[in-house]
């Protein structure tokens, strides 16, 4: 890769850690703006109290201490790379999110890889024919897809598949009952994985298919398009190697951007099937005000997502020549 | 397929207990609430235990005695009981439990009067008192008092100790191993030291937080028993359901109450006429039959229905706005131009949809009707909710508190006047203040005898009813749903949070 090339994905890597920091303050402060403490939280779980357990628990987080620092403690410590101790699981928020990141990371690229595939080859599909059965179908669905909070969504197809055919488990990764093995717990868990994925696929998939569905329309009536059919080349040639491949690139800028709503989605597809990943996680840690644990996954997820973006940075620049350096853009 | 997978590897005796609930850790020591309770009660063995009724059971005392003047209470241990690790359990493990219990428990009123606990011999501790307290009998229940190893536990800061992650009791079942925020695992203790007990194999508790989904969950077979089922909706599916069982039984000790409270010390609900004209403008039984689905007890004071001091003589509010109206008249709110008395905000705990958005939304309409112009303030979640709540920011407010069991642990809090805390939840957050009252409750904490204590508790209970300073109005309904193949679900007084000795799968 040239030098240029080099300087410019380590100038975004470089405000990207730059991001990160931003990330941590604003977190800190708008956490600790939100109502209600740990406290609160505690007493909540514990089903009452008194001032004299109230003070100790206060002492005990370090919240007796003024905000600036509270805040300045949490960025020297984190610096040091310690996250924390988790209020509510009593554990090293950086171990609770390394236990968590596999299965989140598991659910997230296999909804992704099936929003992106099976989005962009339908709307692929449709573009042939946009006023076809299939276009039509597409409009509906990505609406549709687009519309229903995902929460619901998931309601609605655990009813379907769990309840009315009982098909598919309903929570869950696995069946703790089910634990000798390697392949009935990895079958165990692909089982389990299917609602979750096809769930928070369906608000990407929908986007991918229009996405697909419309810069598909526009290549297909670009010259080159033209040429490769009048080449003589066949309908099916022009449009998935010659059209597609063009009309891929918003989709991989897609895909980084759409890292981040992954993410969101995940806490409330997690929530509904009680999978176990940072999702799930970070619902009991907002609930219970564990300060410590929300802002670790929230600078979890934020690495995340600018890893992402950077990787689809990188991939583009390697699909698009004129993205390249020592081309001048269009 | 996955069922044949499960079937094939899942021993008959595993059971799986679903549960919403996210522990903090194992300790109900030091730490309260049904997360930590539930299998803490499994874990860790307690002098005590209650069945069906309010009569306390040996347990790891095989007997007891409170000397006359009610100042000391003697518990003879049973020689057969060993923790986990193998070691005996003696009296100064009970005195080390005791002691940390109170010095860190959250209930504070529990073990307040203990001074001491001698221990004359390995089997005999002597529980020495500043003043009688017949609420240590419950107390001493596997809930409240788990008896923990001094060996383990005695050494370094007991809020951070790694035991309390890797529990180590004397109770039915062995701790093995915790899945934070997913599930934890415990095993049949072989050296249980009551023959034959518990009688499952292993028990897998599955952490479910949305309880639609724990609820599909208990239909699919992935779970085979929710204790504390709440939720209305749930309960009526659960109710038709195949192959489900639901029932009601136990629970009485943990007393859940419904309730609205008044903020006393400010306008219009300092006035006791408006609190009353509150509860004669609400029709309570269509509270109950429609909003609850008939699902849910009338609560008509502040103990919980089935309680051995619970009375329901007292002051009733049956539906008569004629009658609420009169009543702001007289407190000095006429109608204005717009048929209008007054603004005030009702506030509610999230995430309790019937019991308490519904029941606030249905408020709004009725004193609409007689006058009262009710807002509903939405919380986003318990923690916003307390802080407004335990702040004084309120006008009325929707909640949940508990009895946990005697009177003095969770039912004082609520009225004594030296409980009026700024900033803590469920504490006395009317800032309801009656000299009477005080009076009362101090004499029926140290009231020996049954029927005087019952009696001070009766006088008490017309008080509190006639004042105002909340409204009753239902026990929350606390449910065991369990698969059909289920035998001995836990119906004690303290239903899921009492130990699972005869929970089992049926051939």
């Amino acid at each position: 890769m040239p030098v240029q090339d080099l300087r410019a994905i380590a100038g975004k890597a470089g405000l990207a850690v730059l991001l990160l920091l931003a990330v941590v303050v604003l977190n800190f402060l708008l956490l600790h703006m939100a109502p209600g403490s740990p406290i609160e939280a505690m007493l909540g779980q514990m089903g009452g109290g008194s001032p004299e357990v109230i003070a100790e628990l206060r002492a005990d987080y370090g919240l007796d201490q003024p905000l600036p620092a509270q805040l300045g403690h949490y960025i020297v410590r984190l610096l040091q790379g310690d996250l924390g101790q988790s209020l509510l699981y009593h554990a090293p928020v950086s171990e609770l999110i390394l236990e968590h990141l596999g299965a989140t990371m598991l659910l997230m690229l296999v909804a992704l890889g099936l929003a992106s595939v099976a989005g962009t080859l339908l709307g692929a599909s449709a573009a042939r024919r946009p006023d076809g059965l299939i276009g039509q179908a597409l409009g509906v669905l990505s609406l549709a897809g687009f519309a229903a909070p995902v929460f619901w969504t998931g309601l609605m197809l655990m009813l379907l598949f769990a309840a009315i055919l009982p098909i598919f488990p309903v929570s869950g990764m696995r069946d703790p009952r089910v634990t000798e093995g390697f392949w009935p717990v990895a079958l165990d868990v692909a089982w389990h994985l299917v609602l979750p994925a096809v769930t928070l696929a369906s608000v990407q998939l929908a986007a991918y298919a229009r996405l697909a569905r419309a810069s598909m329309l526009q290549a297909v009536n670009a010259d080159y398009i033209r040429t490769a059919r009048a080449k003589g080349l066949s309908e099916r040639r022009v449009i998935y190697s010659h059209a597609l491949r063009n009309a891929l690139l918003p989709v991989v800028t897609m895909l980084g951007v759409h890292a981040g709503q992954l993410l969101a989605g995940s806490v409330l597809v997690e929530t509904v099937f009680a999978w176990p990943g940072l999702g799930r996680l970070g619902y009991d840690a907002i609930l219970h005000r564990d300060y410590p644990l929300v802002l670790g996954l929230l600078l979890a997820s934020a690495i995340l997502v600018a890893l992402a973006n950077l990787a689809s940075d990188i991939a583009c620049r390697a699909l698009d020549p004129r993205l390249r350096a020592g081309r001048s853009a269009p | 397929m996955t069922l044949m997978i499960s079937a094939a590897c899942a021993s008959a005796e595993s059971l799986v207990i679903g549960t919403t609930q996210v522990p903090s850790h194992f300790n109900a020591a030091i730490q309260s609430g049904i997360a930590t309770m539930m299998p803490a009660a499994q874990i860790f063995a307690s002098p005590l235990m209650f069945e069906e009724d309010w009569t306390p059971r040996p347990y790891l005392a095989e007997s007891w005695e409170t000397s006359e003047d009610g100042l000391t209470v003697t518990l003879h241990l049973r020689a057969d009981a060993r923790f986990h690790d193998g070691t005996p359990v003696t009296s100064s493990d009970v005195a080390f439990s005791i002691r940390t219990i109170r010095e860190n428990h959250p209930f504070t009123t529990m073990l307040e009067p203990v001074r001491s606990v001698d221990t004359p011999d390995p089997l005999t501790a002597v529980i020495n008192l500043a003043r009688p307290h017949p609420a240590l009998l419950l107390a001493m229940s596997p809930a409240l008092m788990p008896i923990l190893p001094e060996h383990i536990y005695g050494s370094g800061d007991i809020h951070t100790h790694p035991a309390n992650l890797a529990p180590v009791g004397a109770g039915p079942f062995r701790f093995v191993e915790y899945k934070q925020g997913d599930y934890y695992r415990l095993e049949r203790n072989p050296d249980f030291f009551l023959p034959g007990l518990p009688m499952a194999e292993e028990l897998i508790f599955r952490i479910i937080p949305d309880p639609a989904t724990l609820t599909l969950a208990l239909e699919r077979g992935e779970v085979d028993i929710n204790p504390f089922v709440t939720n209305i909706r749930d309960l009526h599916r659960l109710q038709k359901a195949r192959g489900i069982v639901i029932s009601d039984l136990g629970y009485e000790a943990i007393g859940p109450l419904n309730w609205i409270a008044f903020n006393t010390r400010k306008p219009p609900f300092d006035d006791v006429r408006v609190r009353r004209a509150v509860g004669y403008a609400i029709d309570k039984r269509f509270i109950l039959d429609r909003l609850m689905g008939g699902m849910s007890p009338d609560s008509t004071g502040p103990l919980a229905p089935g309680t051995p001091f619970t009375v329901t003589e007292v002051a009733r509010y049956d539906f008569d706005p004629d009658k609420a109206k009169a009543l702001l008249d007289a407190a000095g709110y006429p109608e204005g131009k717009d048929g209008i008395r007054f603004s005030v905000t009702m506030d509610y705990i999230p995430s309790l949809p019937e019991m308490a958005r519904n029941l606030a939304e249905y408020m709004r309409s009725q004193l609409r009707a007689v006058g009262i112009d009710l807002r509903t303030r939405s919380s986003p979640d318990f923690p916003t909710w307390a802080q407004r709540i335990a702040n004084y920011d309120f006008d009325l407010t929707q909640d949940n508190v508990y009895n946990w069991g005697d009177p003095v642990i969770g039912v004082h809090r609520t009225y004594l006047s030296n409980n009026i805390r700024k900033g803590v939840i469920w504490s006395n957050t009317q800032q309801y203040a009656s000299a009477q009252v005080d009076d009362l409750l101090a004499h029926a904490a140290v009231e020996s005898d049954p029927e005087r204590r019952a009696a001070l508790y009766a006088e008490f209970q017309k008080i509190v009813v006639q004042d105002a300073p909340i409204l009753f109005v239902n026990e929350v309904p606390m449910f065991n749903a369990a698969r059909d193949d289920i035998a001995g679900v836990p119906h004690s007084i303290w239903g899921g949070v009492s130990p699972f000795l005869t929970l089992h799968r049926t051939e």
